[in-house]
């Protein structure tokens, strides 16, 4: 996992043709649920690489939000495992799961919206910071060079998406495309192996969606993570994403480069339904 | 040249809760020592100090936490009982403020073990059933306290749930009279001791509000799936967070509890405890300051209005609901805005900021 590793490098060293480590950080081996009779996940396989941009897409009600909650143990799976970095994240929490290093955000947008955004950003450092109970009263033993700590690493974090002139805004009071930006500085801040992208370019207009292509390269290239997202906008999965996996009613029907997908029949229907036989 | 640095939101609320509590306390001590102070109002000084440590206490579990207690008034009858228990068995002979603080601190520490012991089942409730359950748990200390027989002699502290017969005393004294309570209290508690746990409150508050615990805190109750995905332990700050209110409590009790000659258990029912939501939802929730306003006005209100009699508590539903206007109608925010606005001027514009200090 990249812990302290934050070096800036020049945009223009952003190719899209880069060595992937491959090697899985991320592998699910037959993951499934059920709700009661309702088998919303099945026979999923998958893994994604060290330094991978993954997409997951699929028609709406795929299952595809369903696999992050499983991926996050916000639900235990019926079936299968779930292995990151080789160790099995069976009967952990979301807490647990965050500190093993999956982060993630959310398809509707949860931030700390009272709070201020530099303060969002410190909560996500909550376990990298060191200051016990009794400092954070006393406001002695350490306690002066914990907040320190914790405040450049979130105007770093803030820095990086452009965000620092906005560190004491409330969170709630940000635009739209503001609060999704947070939400990743948030979620990179726990310093995570792989973080998971719930529908990032939801609700935004093309250069909004270039500008946050071009961040999801810059986290990977920066913080040298994998990245896996789901997403609708097809431009933007078919041009940032090394691999990608294609849901249809909680089944895997595809997986591949994002060549392989656009030409894959069984793609094209799930989207566009089948062709009707000619009368 | 930007010498005077902005001042941060914490070191404002710092100076405005300090500034009060030590400002009022430089006015009316000396009056209180020169006797320019009626006894009427100078006999409600202490409990108001009680009631403003709990309102504190409380801000941190419904402001801070988000989450209703309304059982608060529970761990001030343990932390009051607990006090006086100390006290009397401490020897006669120490001076006053001594065993004043051994109360004070035996008296958090036993509301911290309660808030411990009600907090693990509690934690996990949210919303509307923790509410109800810290009501029950608020009753249920009022009712065991209610039958709770202690005495002391030579031998040590002996307990009873029967009468004060089967405590077998052989010459010693009854502390706890079951539902007659405490008599014979001691009254040691003095309106300095008070304002000093005052400040002791608003320190421990304050600052954990802006650690790293109290982040953790804040954030579980903005958004509580959000605080998990980061990787906070919500039992954990949770607990923790009702724990500390829990201790404060207890210390204001015991402070309360020695202010009177006699208490009994059935003066921190759930009108107690509703008491001190008011003084916080009023003061409002997680506004430190506001609470301390709140607290010292609407404790002393129901007394200004004895003249009025019958319509006491009449004119005080009407005051109550006179501010909850006040403070929520969009006018009222308006014309609050403008005024702070008019102090705010120099914030906003950066550079010239220190010229034109209002």
């Amino acid at each position: 996992m990249a812990k302290d590793k934050m070096v800036p490098v020049p945009s223009n060293s952003i190719v899209p043709e880069r060595d992937v480590d491959k090697t899985p950080i991320l592998e699910t081996h037959h993951l499934g649920i059920d709700f009661g009779g309702l088998t919303a996940v099945d026979e999923l396989t998958l893994a994604v690489g060290r330094t991978e941009i993954a997409g997951l897409i699929g028609p709406n009600g795929a299952g595809k939000t369903t696999v992050f909650n499983l991926l996050t143990n916000v639900y235990q799976p019926t079936r299968g495992t779930i292995m990151l970095d080789g160790k099995s994240t069976a009967r952990k929490n979301t807490e647990q799961v965050n500190r093993m290093g999956i982060a993630r955000t959310f398809q509707n947008i949860r931030l700390f919206s009272n709070m201020s955004v530099l303060d969002n950003v410190k909560v996500g450092l909550h376990n990298s910071i060191k200051q016990p109970l009794i400092s954070s009263i006393t406001r002695l033993f350490g306690y002066r060079a914990s907040e320190k700590k914790s405040r450049d690493e979130a105007m770093e974090l803030l820095k990086f998406f452009k965000m620092e002139d906005m560190a004491n805004h409330q969170a709630g009071s940000l635009p739209y495309g503001a609060q999704r930006r947070l939400e990743i500085a948030r979620a990179l801040a726990t310093h995570p192996g792989i973080i998971l992208l719930d529908e990032p370019a939801a609700g935004m207009n093309p250069s909004e969606t270039a500008e946050l292509m071009e961040n999801i390269r810059r986290i990977r290239d920066n913080f040298n993570i994998a990245v896996m997202l789901i997403e609708h906008d097809m431009n933007l999965v078919m041009n940032i994403c090394e691999g990608i996996c294609v849901l249809d009613h909680g089944k895997v029907i595809a997986k591949g480069t994002p060549e392989e997908i656009k030409s894959n029949p069984k793609v094209i229907e799930a989207y566009l339904g089948k062709k009707k036989e000619a009368k | 040249m930007n010498k005077t640095r902005k001042l941060s939101k914490f070191t404002l609320t710092n100076i405005k809760c300090y500034g009060m509590i030590i400002v009022a306390f430089a006015v009316l001590y000396p009056m209180l020592k020169m006797n320019m102070i009626s006894n009427k109002i100078s006999g409600l000084l202490i409990p108001i100090c009680a009631y403003i440590v709990m309102a504190i206490s409380l801000n941190l579990t419904v402001g801070f936490l988000g989450e209703l207690s309304l059982g608060h008034a529970g761990f001030m009858s343990v932390g009051a009982f607990s006090g006086v228990i100390t006290v009397a068995c401490m020897q006669s002979g120490l001076p006053a403020p001594v065993k004043l603080l051994a109360a004070i601190i035996i008296g958090g520490i036993m509301a911290g073990i309660l808030g411990l012991i009600i907090g693990i089942p509690v934690i996990r409730l949210k919303g509307d059933y923790l509410a109800i359950v810290t009501l029950a748990f608020g009753e249920i200390i009022k009712n065991i306290i209610n039958c709770l027989y202690i005495g002391v002699d030579g031998s040590g502290l002996h307990f009873s749930m029967k009468s004060a017969e089967a405590l077998n005393l052989s010459d010693g004294k009854i502390i706890l009279n079951g539902p007659q309570g405490a008599v014979g209290v001691s009254k040691i508690a003095t309106f300095f001791a008070g304002v000093l746990l005052i400040l002791f409150a608003l320190f421990v508050v304050l600052n954990l509000v802006n650690s790293k615990t109290g982040r953790a805190v804040t954030a579980i109750r903005d958004n509580r799936i959000a605080a998990e995905s980061v990787g906070i332990n919500i039992t954990k700050y949770k607990l923790t967070a009702f724990i500390i209110s829990a201790v404060i409590a207890g210390m204001a009790g015991a402070l309360y509890g020695l202010n009177f000659s006699t208490i009994a258990a059935k003066k921190f029912d759930f009108n107690t405890s509703i008491l001190i939501l008011v003084f916080v939802v009023l003061g409002g929730m997680g506004n430190i300051p506001g609470t301390i306003i709140a607290t010292t006005l609407l404790y002393m209100l129901p007394e200004m209005l004895r003249q009025f009699s019958d319509y006491r508590m009449l004119i005080y539903a009407i005051v109550l609901i006179l501010v909850m206007l006040a403070t929520n109608s969009p006018r009222a925010k308006v014309f609050a805005n403008k005024i702070v606005g008019i102090f705010k001027k120099n914030n906003e514009t950066d550079g010239e900021g220190d010229v034109s200090n209002g």
